[in-house]
């Protein structure tokens, strides 16, 4: 299944809409890099609020793709992850050290916002 | 009782050198609460009843009770070891504890006890003064230390019972309050076990997401101590927190947890630490962006 | 006594149904995951518990895609004791692993993955077990308990 972006303003939003298979992350990794650099876009939320599971490898995947949007310039924050998903993660072994975290779409695009003024401050400075 | 009294004072003065020994007149105290049993017992219970003592009890069950604890109590005078009524009296405040049975009755019913039995001593040697006197003088240090035992074994009890009962409470309903909108506090009290650390990961988490929460203050000032395992879990609940979004200050470290979170690898420069929860909840509200306005500004204001 | 104690023995440890997901595609991956999930539910695991199971069975199915190409999972109910558990077995006909003591350390990977799924798979569940060498493929058998917290 097919991850769905979502321009809107300067950020992309993409919404992960039910339990991913590897190929399907590995080709939103692809998606996000591509339309960052196209449409110049400030930040980039993913909303992993249905992923039921987050193992090494979607762990890892994200993290590259946070990564790779910051090498363009941008900012990602995750959001939406469940409170079981995120005790899951914890006890596996793995954090998403580096990257920001949102409770959900709402307050991701208010930290992108926050993220966005405070960049822009300080290069107007 | 104030005849007792004088009663005794003469007796005192009198030099008199008893012909028996405190044993002997013990016995012969004995056999007369034995041969007399029933009818004290039922005196007992009568005045347990009107002083209005054990009112969550039946009539049965007062009398029942009355029954054993005066058996237990003649044989702790003849043998003069308490482990017996000891044991009765712990028993019997498991089962009185729960229907709410006070304190002060349990010691009211053991006083009137003693107050009954020697009542029925003065009718009985009521002729021989000097004899009365050194049979009261033997009971009454013997009937001090059973209605001792019987009080302390209450309140012994009690207390363990309310330990046990605020433990539950506490497994049952860790307490994550919401001081202020997105504020969530976490007070951690007592022994914690991994299991334990499990329940309170697991209700933060839910805490958070149902609260909204933004900013989580873990205070663990009533934590004694914490092993590797423990600490470990307690990283974890950080770190789960902020994979929610929510970001974790921990406050009331001491210098023994922070050893041992250093030992297990933990970075404190990366965890957000501050001394108590007063400065963590004030911590708190920066990152959330109120004003902390300080009792100096406004009265500078004013 | 042989004889009763294997009879009672497979007796015991087999009690509902069990589900065999071959493992050749990601999207094996997935299926597994919800199987899991699926026969937990059922054994009486809480949400979190759920969760963990999916995850740990995410992580062997895995390994078994990456390095061993195919293979399968089977998930079953087991009981002992009078506690109710879930049993998953992974299966494969790989490589094998040479030093498994070497494979759950956390960060050791001869893939490009964290070298997570080993290690962080054992601590989500109650026991866990490897056994295999090279050339003879792997077998890592995991269970976690009904209650049992940790
Ligand atoms: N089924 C298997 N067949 C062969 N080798 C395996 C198998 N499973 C694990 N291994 C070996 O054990 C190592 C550790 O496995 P583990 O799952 O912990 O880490 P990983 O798969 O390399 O990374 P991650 O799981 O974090 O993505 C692997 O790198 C691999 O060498
Ligand atoms: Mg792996």
């Amino acid at each position: 299944m097919e991850v769905p972006i979502l321009k809107q303003g300067g950020y992309l939003i993409a919404t992960i809409q039910a339990a991913l298979s590897d190929a399907d992350l590995i080709k939103l990794q692809d998606a996000l890099v591509e339309q960052v650099g196209k449409y110049r876009s400030k930040g980039v939320i993913i909303d992993v609020t249905a992923l039921d599971v987050m193992d090494s490898f979607a762990t890892r995947t994200l993290r590259s793709i946070a990564h790779m949007i910051k090498l363009r310039g941008a900012e990602t924050v995750i959001c939406g992850i469940q409170p079981e998903v995120a005790f899951a993660m914890v006890q596996l072994g793995l954090t998403l050290e580096g990257i920001s975290t949102a409770l959900d779409l709402e307050e991701g695009l208010a930290l992108l916002n926050k993220r966005t003024r405070e960049r822009e401050a300080a290069r107007g400075r | 009782m104030a005849k007792k009294e004088d009663n005794r004072i003469t007796s005192d003065t009198d030099q008199n050198v008893p012909s028996e020994s405190i044993g002997e007149l013990l016995r012969q105290l004995v056999a007369h609460l034995r041969q007399n049993r029933t009818q004290l017992r039922q005196e007992w219970a009568r005045r347990i009843t009107q002083a209005k003592l054990l009112t969550a009890m039946s009539q049965d069950e007062i009398f029942a009770e009355a029954t054993t604890i005066y058996d237990n109590y003649v044989e702790a005078l003849e043998s003069g070891t308490f482990e017996a009524l000891q044991g009765y009296a712990r028993n019997l405040s498991e089962r009185i504890i729960p229907r709410g049975v006070e304190t002060q009755e349990v010691i009211g019913i053991v006083l009137l006890l003693r107050d009954v039995l020697a009542r029925s001593l003065f009718a009985k040697y009521q002729h021989d003064f000097a004899l009365l006197n050194r049979i009261l003088d033997a009971y009454e240090p013997a009937a001090n230390s059973i209605a001792n035992t019987v009080a302390v074994g209450f309140v012994q009890e009690r207390e363990r019972t309310i330990t046990q009962q605020q433990e539950a409470i506490r497994e049952l309903s860790t307490p994550v309050l919401q001081v202020r909108e997105r504020l969530l506090i976490l007070p951690i009290i007592g022994v914690i076990d991994p299991q334990r650390a499990r329940q309170l990961t697991e209700q933060l988490l839910r805490g958070i997401r149902t609260n909204r929460a933004k900013v989580v203050v873990i205070d663990i000032t009533g934590v004694a101590a914490m092993d590797s395992n423990v600490a470990n879990h307690l990283v974890q609940t950080v770190e789960a927190s902020r994979l929610l979004g929510a970001t974790v200050i921990v406050t009331g470290l001491s210098p023994e947890i922070a050893q041992t979170l250093v030992t297990i690898g933990v970075d404190l420069t990366k965890m957000n630490t501050v001394g108590d929860l007063q400065g963590g909840i004030e911590e708190a509200e920066k990152l959330l962006g109120y004003k902390v306005i300080l009792v100096s500004d406004t009265t500078a204001q004013a | 006594m042989h004889f009763s104690t294997s009879g009672l023995e497979s007796a015991r440890r087999h009690v509902g149904d069990e589900v065999r997901v071959l493992i050749e595609a990601d999207s094996d991956i997935v299926l597994a995951r919800e199987h899991g999930r699926l026969i937990g539910k059922k054994i009486g695991f809480s949400a979190t518990d759920l969760t963990i199971i999916a995850t740990a069975i995410s992580e062997v199915a895995r390994n078994i895609l990456v390095f061993a190409k195919s293979g399968e999972i089977v998930i079953r109910e087991v009981s002992e004791h009078g506690r109710s558990g879930i049993q998953i077995t992974a299966r494969d006909n790989g490589p094998g692993i040479p030093d498994i003591s070497l494979a759950m350390q956390e960060g050791y990977s001869t893939g490009k993955g964290l070298g997570m799924g080993l290690p962080g798979s054992r601590r989500l569940m109650d026991e866990f077990q490897v056994i295999s060498s090279a050339g003879n493929g792997t077998i890592v058998e995991m269970k976690k308990w009904v209650n049992q917290n940790g």
